[in-house]
């Protein structure tokens, strides 16, 4: 199999360059990162993250063919050879397939991302029905891999700025929570020019979601509830 | 050039669910805590749990504590210590309870409550039948779990080292604890973190085998670094076989498909469950049911092309449950096996997933050690919580959900006993003189090594004989010689050579390190494998068939000097209740 991989080193290589690999493959290796795990065997320096394997701990996401996706459940018979990885478009290169995340999470922790509810819980669980925890389906199974902020253009520009799908999709998380005390405080930190209402509708971060999410939606609905309460 | 010095009251190694529930902990009692982790707290192997967390809670049916303990000391095969079990079962509803308090989005029953499901092993009023116990976020409750609590550790401000591996611990003269040794992925750079209590959470080694559905970080990172500083590993030789990994690919179905209602098949369209396991039949105990799949598999009866495989048949459930309760398992089946399993069986082999065996503790969290003729003498300042320890609560087989809750209630506990003893010693105490010097021996062996074997080639080696020599089925033959194996490959593992010199993100070298840490857990188990004769829960020999509770009801220990092993007691006396008294193990 032939990858095209973009390859950096800060302390060996004065700028990023690709580099072509052909790989020969073992009937097993059916996912994108066997292939990636058995180009590490012939060249070690290659740097990626990975941990499970199968889409859930969001460790592996980069920038496949042009699309971001996570390796380890992007099938090698579905891919256009040579298979161009490049790491996730917006955020600073570390190395090679690696990326500095630290303004991702800082925008997913500015949301903050618990529920807040200051009444004293009772002895047994809150309850909730389940039309209520319904509510909760498809948003709380984000897994933070980036896929979509780093495809949003207007992540791209104000990083600092704008939260960005992921952060929004957990934001509307907490917001629908029917145990959540917090909503009103949780719209007045959106109400904002950049916040929130960067997001043009481009749908990138639907097309890219590797857990088939969608943070437009989620967005949409938030910007409802705002609509809503000025009313 | 002296490796930085940072100093805290405590550094949690790990952050899945066990090292976040203690961090928890911790952060809300406002003690300097740092927490490292390799990889992205919720990246960790916690949020690959599928089926649920146990807990008597009773929301779907009747059921109570004392009735878990039971199964949990029967799932166990009498290895377990039965006081950890009752302090286990008894807290079980607390945690879970805090847990939603915390967020957690567990599925809802009609009153409002959560959803309960029926698991394995898991049963009503000692054994008459299943019970639903198993509480469950769809099937991605480890997801939810680890995500809820790192979003409350992001409340309590806990601080998280992400990115940081443990290379080792240091003790002083005394064989006190006083900090660890770890390096930033990202620089290269290692650091000695001083501290008055060190707590390893690093989870389990499934890696030491070849077909495993443990997530590439899982390495028995705190294994090694304990079994390199003269503390032993207890009951190395009891691996879990999962009955339910998607076949060639390893990646787990969760138990939950079996109590949601679905089954097994042999090629002949049996049900053949029924046949090992009269009562619960498919919802037996792992243990069971992996050597049931076996036997059938080995008896010529296994599906596909070369009889390699078993069915797990669920479509009879419909599409409706399916993308309900196990919506997960339909992506997983689709993306690893190419098959919709609202429509066809998804191919099933057993699949080591779970390490029964770690680091001994008590059910504080403390590191307990064989001294001067106490077989528990407290390690000061070192704690072990979760998959990497051993308290033991799983024995020689764990029972589904009872991980997730091993995690929280260990983890809530080691966090309240580190507090306690920080309270009773606040002292911070010396770094001996040569403090991470060990570390910097080891970095610089690898580093300048030179005509050594690559990683990769001895990490497979490893992988190969494991699987080979202790799996589900074990052989006298096999076992010797895999001893001898293991032992030539360790004795390589200490010369491989990596060509990336990088400081920067050198995954060569964390692969490196890794692979000296899964180096001794394979040596751990295949050593107590051999010497185990007897045949008790996870471990089945062939020359041995019966468990043989005069001899061997007691604990493994395993050094890694010399390879030396030694014994101690199971603890058959719980905490407040009757003993439950050695049994024929029927399901």
């Amino acid at each position: 199999m032939r990858l095209s991989i973009y390859r950096y080193d800060p302390d060996k290589d004065a700028k990023p360059y690709m580099r072509e690999y052909d790989v020969p493959l073992e009937p097993t290796d059916q996912m994108l990162l066997d292939a990636l795990v058995r180009v590490k065997t012939l060249d070690d320096s290659i740097a990626f993250r990975r941990s499970c394997r199968e889409g859930v701990c969001g460790s592996d996401a980069m920038n496949i063919n042009g699309k971001n996706g996570l390796a380890c459940i992007t099938k090698i018979a579905d891919l256009k050879e040579p298979v161009v990885l490049r790491p996730l478009p917006g955020l600073p290169v570390i190395r090679d397939l690696i990326v500095d995340m630290t303004q991702f999470f800082k925008q997913y922790h500015s949301i903050k991302p618990y529920l807040i509810n200051e009444t004293p819980p009772p002895e047994g669980e809150r309850l909730q029905t389940p039309e209520e925890r319904e509510e909760l389906n498809g948003l709380y199974e984000c897994i933070l891999c980036a896929c979509c902020s780093t495809s949003c253009p207007s992540f791209w520009w104000n990083p600092d700025k704008f939260v960005g799908p992921a952060g929004l999709l957990q934001a509307y998380r907490f917001i629908a929570d029917s145990r959540d005390q917090a909503t009103s405080e949780r719209l007045d930190d959106l109400e904002d020019p950049y916040r929130l209402f960067r997001c043009h509708s481009i749908m990138n971060c639907v097309d890219v979601c590797p857990k088939g999410l969608n943070p437009t939606r989620a967005i949409g609905k938030i910007k409802e509830i705002m609509l809503k309460r000025t009313v | 050039m002296a490796f930085a010095v940072r100093k805290f009251d405590a550094v949690i190694v790990g952050a899945g669910g066990s090292g976040m529930r203690a961090a928890l902990q911790l952060a809300e009692a406002d003690l300097k805590v740092a927490v490292l982790s390799k990889v992205f707290p919720t990246r960790s192997h916690t949020v690959a749990a599928q089926g649920g967390v146990a807990a008597s809670l009773g929301n779907n049916g009747e059921d109570n504590w004392h009735w878990h303990m039971f199964d949990t000391v029967k799932g166990s095969d009498y290895l377990g210590d039965q006081d950890a079990i009752e302090f286990m079962c008894r807290k079980a509803n607390e945690v879970v309870y805090e847990l939603e308090h915390y967020g957690m989005p567990f599925d809802r029953t009609p009153e409002g409550r959560i959803y309960q499901r029926p698991f394995g092993g898991q049963t009503r009023n000692y054994g008459e039948g299943p019970v639903a116990r198993s509480c469950a976020a769809a099937d991605r409750t480890g997801h939810a779990m680890l995500h809820a609590l790192y979003q409350r550790n992001v409340r309590a401000r806990a601080h998280f080292f992400v990115e940081w591996m443990a290379l080792d611990l240091i003790r002083n003269a005394e064989g006190d604890v006083v900090g660890v040794t770890a390096m930033e992925m990202e620089t290269g750079e290692v650091v000695i973190f001083h501290a008055k209590a060190v707590l390893f959470a690093t989870g389990g080694a499934g890696r030491i085998f070849s077909a495993s559905t443990n997530a590439f970080i899982n390495t028995g990172d705190g294994l090694g670094i304990t079994a390199r500083a003269g503390i032993p590993l207890e009951d190395m030789e009891f691996w879990q076989f999962h009955p339910t990994g998607v076949a060639g690919a390893g990646v787990l179905i969760t138990e939950g498909v079996r109590g949601e209602g679905g089954y097994l098949l042999n090629k002949n369209g049996e049900r053949f469950m029924e046949r090992y396991a009269p009562t619960v039949k498919d919802l037996a105990s792992r243990d069971v049911v992996s050597r049931a799949m076996a036997t059938e598999i080995k008896e010529g009866r296994g599906a596909g092309k070369d009889g390699e495989y078993i069915l797990l048949k669920l479509d009879h459930l419909g599409a409706d449950v399916i993308n309900k309760r196990l919506p997960g398992i339909r992506e997983i089946a689709l993306k690893f096996a190419n098959v919709d399993c609202a429509k066809d069986p998804i191919p099933v082999v057993p699949t080591v997933h779970y390490q029964m065996g770690g680091i001994p503790t008590n059910y504080h969290g403390q590191v307990v050690v064989p001294k001067d003729g106490n077989m528990e003498t407290i390690v000061p300042g070192l704690y072990a919580v979760g998959e990497c320890a051993c308290v033991s609560v799983h024995g020689a087989n764990r029972l589904g959900t009872n991980s997730l809750l091993d995690l929280l209630v260990f983890g809530k506990s080691a966090g309240e006993q580190v507090i306690r003893d920080l309270n009773a010693d606040p002292g911070l105490k010396d770094l001996p003189p040569d403090a991470g010097e060990f570390t910097r021996a080891r970095l610089a062996r690898l580093d300048d090594q030179t005509n050594g074997e690559s990683v990769s080639q001895v990490g497979a080696d490893m992988r190969r004989t494991l699987q080979l020599h202790c799996g589900v089925f074990r052989f006298p033959d096999l076992l010797v010689e895999g001893v001898a194996k293991i032992k030539e490959i360790a004795a390589r593992a200490v010369h491989t050579e990596i060509k990336d010199k990088s400081k920067v993100f050198n995954t060569a070298r964390i692969e490196a390190l890794e692979l000296e840490n899964l180096i001794e857990v394979a040596r751990s188990t295949m050593v107590c494998a051999e010497a185990r004769k007897e045949s008790r829960g996870a471990h089945d020999r062939s020359d041995f068939p019966d468990r043989d509770d005069k001899n061997w009801m007691r604990h493994s220990l395993w050094y890694k000097e010399g390879d030396r092993l030694e014994y101690r007691p199971v603890k058959l006396k719980p905490l407040t209740v009757a003993p439950f008294e050695p049994k024929a193990r029927v399901y």
